[in-house]
């Protein structure tokens, strides 16, 4: 595939591979997050972990949307297919989120709610035109990346004037994410590497706060394993250099201000919500965005007046210290025994971009040949 | 470090719904045939595992069992001894109609298949067709003709069938169940416990053809180069692998779940590990673009045209060039040897020069492919 195939050679990688190697002091241990699902799920696909030396580590983190939703969230949108009888579209990973009781939207979609699988929120809006007497919902997640669309899908609505289509919105900001990851003690991380595609919207500025404030350095990257390579690189020769600086590795789609026009319809849909619970990481202040009063029709907590009740993890789920690097999936009791990506206990397993999940899939074999 | 042995929780039998994970050739749904169909129904046969049986005590060439006179004759032709084999195919794919087939041709090739992976000759098939009220006649008769078409190449006949229709919106067009017989000629023995640690996996062409045909169909994708479906009847291919002479010990068509779903079969009923060469299966280039675009994996992509040979290495050359040598096995390639591995992984060297496990796909990645 032209220009997918160039940033998956492996004569390149071995090249990258052996720098890295060269860089590393033997005598000290590199920890970096790469923050995002994307990374988590390209460094699990192409094995990255196996070409890299054994005192650099990768720690998976809580970039995954599916996996950072909790369980109140989803309880929310089983209520509306249930109980308030609304058509709701979502992503196909969501279906399978676990949620109170045992159940989750695959198992309400079995017993006879209307859960429909989308690829856009367009397709949503286009159910909603062809079935004016049925009320939609589009259970909204994800980053910065996903906002923008749902933007655009609700002023369309508005525009339209359709009377049946709202949004559940779980829309959530990765700045103040990382932050909380940093607050917490005991956080054995050297640097990030950098958001991808949230990058390319919300700009490589919009980092800067943390490199100045905690003196991490973060090396933004594209998704393809050369790209996280490379990153990775200049993160090892930041911090040997003593560095915390932001640096893009991503320059082919990621500029320092981001898109302003996606920022702009972000801003005019949504404003930001006073605190959001993610799994595994608790409630941080500031965390996500919700639907302006000007938009209150198309907002489906306010239209189904809905309730948000927290829901505690399992407790022998360790997918809080996982996020934060404190321990690794297979330090967890459950992993991969109780917990496993056909019945996940905690977020991480989820989706297969969600830190046990990957390792489950990709990683195992690294633990059993050591 | 051993992997954590595996708590598999059983089948709600009191509490819980069919969701569209039972059906979606994974883990889910290798739970409900163990622990409901073969829990209730066991016997020696069902207890063999693979997608047909051998009816275990029947021989052809007897007086104890009465065969169809086609049995007969073929039984005439070889050898006193022969078993019978029996599978079973339904068929729910949507669209109907599809680049490269419909599933008409499906419904013959799928049961032609799952005979010949027994290393059965397919004598004679069933055919029963569940279809919805007002289905257009003409697009029954497009189905009934590609049948028989497929039939014919096949050499096949289909010998009885059954017809029921269902009121309006209780179906979805035509659902077609094949039921297939076919003789086992004497000293063939094939089967998923048998491959052995250094086996070599052969596989007869590019993977993904079908399921990323179907998936482009449903999603209205338009590619310059259209995806063909790889729908087609095995059983030339597999004659010409036995006229070989090689030792052959698997074979099994990737259908759904992909390549990965298949090998993990093979790797958990053998007891082996496998190891794969990402580099040497291929992909055609539209099928890798497709499945990039949608964020899909080739290897959990389903097919309905290729075979899985796992064989003795040093006949792996002479069955490799007999496979190339046959029209549907031109693109035929080494892919992997099998290794001893008492986790039962299945592992592979990426092209990017890292190492991975291939595991099966959790959840269901593209409801009704066949």
């Amino acid at each position: 595939m032209k220009y997918i195939d160039e940033f998956r050679d492996g004569k390149l990688a071995r090249q990258l591979t052996a720098k890295i190697a060269a860089a590393t002091s033997p005598g000290r241990a590199y920890a970096f997050m790469e923050f995002c699902g994307g990374h988590t799920h390209a460094i699990a696909r192409y094995g990255l972990a196996s070409l890299l030396p054994a005192n650099l580590r990768l720690v998976h983190g809580p970039g995954c949307p599916v996996c950072v939703l909790p369980i109140g969230r989803v309880d929310m949108a089983i209520e509306l297919v249930l109980d308030r009888n609304v058509t709701l579209c979502t992503y196909g990973d969501t279906l399978r989120i676990p949620a109170s009781h045992g159940s989750s939207l695959l198992k309400a979609k079995a017993r006879g709610g209307d859960v429909r699988m989308v690829y856009a929120v367009s397709d949503a809006l286009a159910i909603a035109r062809a079935a004016p007497e049925r009320e939609v919902v589009f259970f909204a997640i994800g980053f910065e990346t996903t906002t923008p669309p749902t933007a655009v899908a609700i002023v369309q609505a508005a525009r339209e004037g359709l009377r049946n289509f709202s949004v559940l919105c779980c829309h959530v900001l990765t700045p103040p994410a990382i932050a909380a990851i940093l607050d917490a003690p005991a956080a054995p991380l050297d640097g990030f590497i950098g958001p991808a595609h949230v990058s390319t919207v919300i700009g490589s500025a919009a980092y800067d706060l943390y490199a100045a404030r905690y003196r991490k350095p973060v090396v933004i990257a594209g998704f393809e394993p050369l790209d996280i390579l490379q990153a990775i690189l200049m993160l090892v020769e930041q911090v040997n250099d003593g560095r915390a600086e932001i640096e893009n590795e991503y320059t082919r789609a990621v500029t320092p201000g981001g898109n302003r026009k996606a920022q702009a319809l972000v801003a005019e849909v949504f404003e930001l919500r006073e605190r959001f619970e993610w799994r595994g990481l608790g409630s941080i202040p500031a965390s996500a965005v919700q639907i302006r009063a000007e938009y209150a029709a198309f907002d489906a907590e306010r239209r189904f007046d809905l309730a948000y009740q927290a829901v505690a993890d399992h407790k022998a789920c360790e997918c809080g210290d996982i996020l934060r690097g404190v321990k690794r999936p297979q330090d967890c009791r459950i992993f991969a025994t109780v917990c496993t990506p056909e019945h996940p206990i905690g977020a991480c397993m989820v989706s297969a971009e969600g830190a046990c999940a990957a390792h489950y899939a990709y990683g195992r074999i690294l633990e059993n040949t050591q | 470090m051993t992997a954590k042995a595996h708590y598999v929780r059983p089948l709600d039998l009191k509490q819980g719904r069919v969701d569209m994970s039972h059906g979606a050739g994974g883990r889910a749904m290798q739970q409900l045939i163990g622990e409901l169909f073969v829990r209730h129904l066991g016997n020696e046969a069902l207890a063999q595992g693979n997608d047909g049986a051998v009816l275990t005590g029947l021989t052809i060439g007897r007086d104890e069992v009465a065969v169809p006179s086609a049995a007969r004759d073929a039984a005439q032709r070889h050898p006193f001894g022969e078993r019978l084999v029996m599978a079973t195919d339904s068929h729910v794919v949507s669209p109907l109609f599809f680049p490269g087939g419909d599933i008409g041709a499906l419904a013959v090739h799928g049961t032609v298949n799952d005979v010949a992976m027994m290393g059965a000759r397919p004598l004679s098939l069933s055919a029963a067709f569940i279809i919805e009220e007002g289905f257009p006649l003409a697009d029954l008769e497009r189905i009934v003709l590609s049948m028989a078409r497929a039939a014919q190449e096949a050499g096949v006949a289909i010998v009885t069938g059954d017809t029921k229709v269902v009121e309006r919106g209780k179906g979805d067009g035509v659902f077609i169940t094949t039921t297939g017989i076919g003789l086992l000629p004497v000293g063939r023995d094939v089967g998923g416990a048998r491959a052995r640690p250094g086996d070599v996996i052969l596989l007869s062409g590019s993977i993904g053809d079908h399921g990323m045909a179907i998936m482009s169909a449903r999603a209205h994708l338009a590619f310059d180069a259209p995806i063909v479906s790889d729908t087609a009847p095995l059983s030339g291919l597999t004659e010409a692998l036995f006229a070989s002479g090689g030792e052959i010990h698997v074979l099994r068509d990737p259908t759904r779940g992909g390549l990965a779903a298949t090998l993990n079969e093979i790797a958990a009923q053998s007891g082996v590990g496998l190891l794969l060469d990402e580099q040497a299966i291929p992909v055609k280039p539209e099928v890798a673009a497709a499945c990039e675009l949608l964020g899909l994996e080739p290897l959990h992509v389903a097919n309905e045209g290729k075979l899985v040979c796992i064989c003795a290495a040093p006949d792996a050359n002479r069955l490799l060039a007999a496979m190339q040598a046959h029209p549907l096995g031109r693109e035929a390639a080494r892919i992997g040897e099998v290794i001893a591995d008492e986790h039962r992984f299945v592992q592979m060297q990426t092209a990017f020069g890292g190492r991975r496990i291939v595991d099966w796909l959790a959840g269901d990645q593209l409801p009704r492919i066949c």
